[in-house]
């Protein structure tokens, strides 16, 4: 067992529900099960299921852990070798305030929840996630450092990723990591929703070592980097369409002024024939039109064939989210604080705070409009190269055209 | 027909100064048969421009029937040739995405003939040319003679006063080429055409009445009453 926070005496919890403004507070500790092949020491890997947990360097032994242990995934790499990890995060929960902290973010989709007896019950409740990766149902016993627990329901997290993948009471977390009466994380409830940002700078000024977030930090972090990575994918989309808008002028361009400069004899045959320069102009336009569609035409194709090259590779881009901002940080950070009850107010929001990862698909879209776009700048690029063609060739003398290539 | 009074041609080729034509003075007559001879670049192209319009001469005058073509626009110079001039050219310049009738039917466009009586015209003048079985046909399609005698057939198809080629036989072996050249006399002989025709070839230019000589943009005239065809005034042939 890894504590993978610098913890607080849970009086703490006391001193932030005296706060004025607080409605009622709530301890909460994480920890990390981590199961490594006996060489290395304890804590000198921390490893959250492939993602940084809180603000690495400030934790306990942050950061010099294992080498290699930079990586993602479940296996760290050092000296040469390949160790099998298999960690899991874990939550104790306050049980006998159930209306507050992180499960209450997941809903319960199989078994029961804690009830507020089981203070020191040996239950556990698992997270969906983690229940499907582990193949656990209800019933199911689940052993942490040589303890049992019978997992009594399973959760799922309303939206990310679920603060933990165990949840288990809070007297039983401390008892297992050896830390009693330590908490690494207080969920804060407000009275009132329009005084969160005073409870904020209340408990900042008057309870030391502690940095609060606000579901509404939280949630602009993550919209941040949801915006972020959601830009990213949609700049690519446009770019990829600017790209098929200038394949198709330049396709339509090209071709046109291709034609023009192969067909210089043509005009100047059918001038030397006696065609009159307009005539001689509405054929290259007339021609160029017909090339600019074809431009559009390839353009998109073009578009399109890279448009499916990228979805199909489908990169997918990550967005890292709340991992330094979070609840959970390393210097015992208050856990978001909820809006009061009655106000409907943000759900104790601090759960996402883990450090959570949404994935965003790489689409590129190449939408009908682009499509519509590249049609009619193929036709206005055809259409300009027709013109100067045109202009060329009207402004061709017919000896000259004629002299070409003889 | 033609009156050339001190016709001179210069070319700018960067500061280079070149004179294609340096003061040509010629006579052709209605009906006459001019052969075109000289060393390569001595301006025999150059000349035959002059004659057809294509081009003005930087000084002096090219009368055609009286109007001098060096002080017409463009635009009255397009008509001219649209009109009065038919073109031969050594590389046959026919457009390769029409058929043998499309391209005879161009000369006919810019006169604003109907199409039905551009096809119906454009057959004829195939079928006067020996090709009356290949208005389908597309240039590549065709062999360079034929290709030739498609051109003639565009040439001629708006019963233009003058026939100008420059080079006619210049890209056809020698079976082609008599061919070809006896089609051009026939022609010249059927349709009282004003004929100047450039050529690189002395047994053609033997054939020829009159023969034009030109030297670094200087011309000499010879006549040649022995020459084949002698004279040639349409209707009067024997
Ligand atoms: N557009 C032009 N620009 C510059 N110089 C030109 C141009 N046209 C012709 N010339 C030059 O004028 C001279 C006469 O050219 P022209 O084509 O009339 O000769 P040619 O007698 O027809 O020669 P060839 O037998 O090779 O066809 C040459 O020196 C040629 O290089
Ligand atoms: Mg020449």
């Amino acid at each position: 067992m890894v504590q993978g926070f610098q913890t607080l005496a849970d009086s703490t919890v006391a001193t932030v529900a005296k706060q004025s403004g607080v409605d009622r507070a709530v301890g909460g500790l994480s920890l990390v099960d981590l199961k490594i092949d006996g060489e290395f020491r304890r804590g000198e890997i921390q490893r959250g299921e492939g993602r940084t947990q809180g603000q690495g360097g400030q934790g306990q032994g942050f950061g010099q852990g294992g080498p290699g242990g930079g990586g993602s995934g479940d296996t760290v790499t050092g000296g040469g070798a390949s160790f099998g990890v298999d960690s899991f995060t874990l939550y104790g929960t306050d049980v006998t305030v159930p209306d507050l902290g992180p499960l209450t973010t997941s809903t319960l989709t199989g078994g029961r929840t804690f009830r507020t007896t089981e203070t020191d019950a040996a239950v556990v409740v698992v997270d969906s996630a983690y229940a499907q990766q582990k193949d656990l149902a209800v019933g199911d016993e689940l052993t942490v450092k040589d303890v049992k627990f019978e997992v009594i329901g399973i959760a799922t997290a309303d939206s990310g990723q679920a603060a933990a993948q165990v949840y288990l009471p809070l007297k039983r977390a401390q008892t297992l990591s050896g830390s009693a009466g330590k908490v690494t994380t207080v969920y804060v409830r407000a009275t009132d929703s329009t005084k969160i940002d005073a409870v904020k700078t209340a408990i900042q000024k008057n309870v030391s070592g502690t940095t609060v977030t606000t579901s509404a930090d939280l949630s602009q972090t993550v919209s941040g980097s949801l915006d972020t990575a959601a830009g990213l994918a949609s700049s690519v989309g446009r770019w990829l369409s600017y790209a098929v808008l200038l394949a198709a002028v330049l396709v339509a361009g090209l071709l046109t002024s291709a034609a023009v400069s192969r067909r210089v004899r043509e005009f100047g045959t059918l001038k030397a024939l006696g065609w009159k320069s307009g005539r001689v102009t509405r054929q290259v336009v007339g021609e160029a039109l017909v090339n600019g569609v074809i431009g559009g035409v390839l353009g998109i194709a073009v578009g399109l064939a890279g448009a499916y090259a990228v979805t199909a590779v489908s990169p997918t881009l990550t967005a890292e989210l709340g991992a330094s901002t979070g609840g959970f940080t390393g210097r015992g950070g208050m856990g978001g604080m909820g809006g009061g009850a009655g106000f409907g107010g943000g759900p104790g929001a601090a759960r996402t705070a883990a450090g959570r990862s949404v994935d965003i698909a790489l689409t590129a879209p190449v939408s009908l409009t682009t499509v519509g776009l590249a049609v009619l700048l193929a036709l206005v690029g055809g259409l300009v190269a027709g013109a100067f063609g045109a202009w060329r060739a009207s402004r061709l003398r017919p000896a000259d055209a004629l002299r070409r290539v003889e | 027909m033609y009156e050339l009074i001190g016709v001179t041609k210069q070319y700018r080729r960067g500061q280079e100064r070149v004179d294609a034509l340096a003061g040509i003075d010629l006579k052709i007559a209605q009906g006459d048969r001019l052969v075109i001879q000289g060393p390569t670049g001595g301006g025999k192209s150059t000349l035959l421009q002059m004659l057809g319009g294509l081009d003005r001469p930087t000084a002096g005058s090219v009368f055609l029937d009286g109007t001098d073509l060096a002080g017409l626009s463009e635009g009255r110079l397009t008509a001219i040739r649209s009109r009065y001039i038919g073109f031969v050219f050594q590389s046959f310049n026919l457009i390769p995405t029409l058929t043998a009738q499309e391209n005879v039917e161009t000369a006919l466009v810019p006169l604003g003939v109907k199409a039905a009586e551009r096809r119906r015209r454009a057959a004829e003048a195939l079928e006067s040319v020996g090709l009356g079985e290949r208005l389908g046909h597309l240039p590549s399609e065709l062999s360079g003679g034929q290709q030739q005698r498609v051109a003639i057939a565009r040439a001629l198809v708006k019963r233009p006063q003058v026939l100008l080629a420059d080079e006619p036989t210049g890209n056809l072996d020698e079976t082609t080429r008599d061919e070809i050249a006896d089609l051009l006399e026939g022609l010249w002989r059927e349709r009282g055409l004003t004929f100047v025709m450039v050529t690189h070839d002395s047994s053609l230019a033997r054939r020829a009445p009159r023969l034009a000589t030109l030297r670094k943009g200087r011309v000499t005239v010879t006549e040649n009453p022995k020459a084949a065809g002698t004279p040639a005034p349409a209707g009067k042939e024997g």
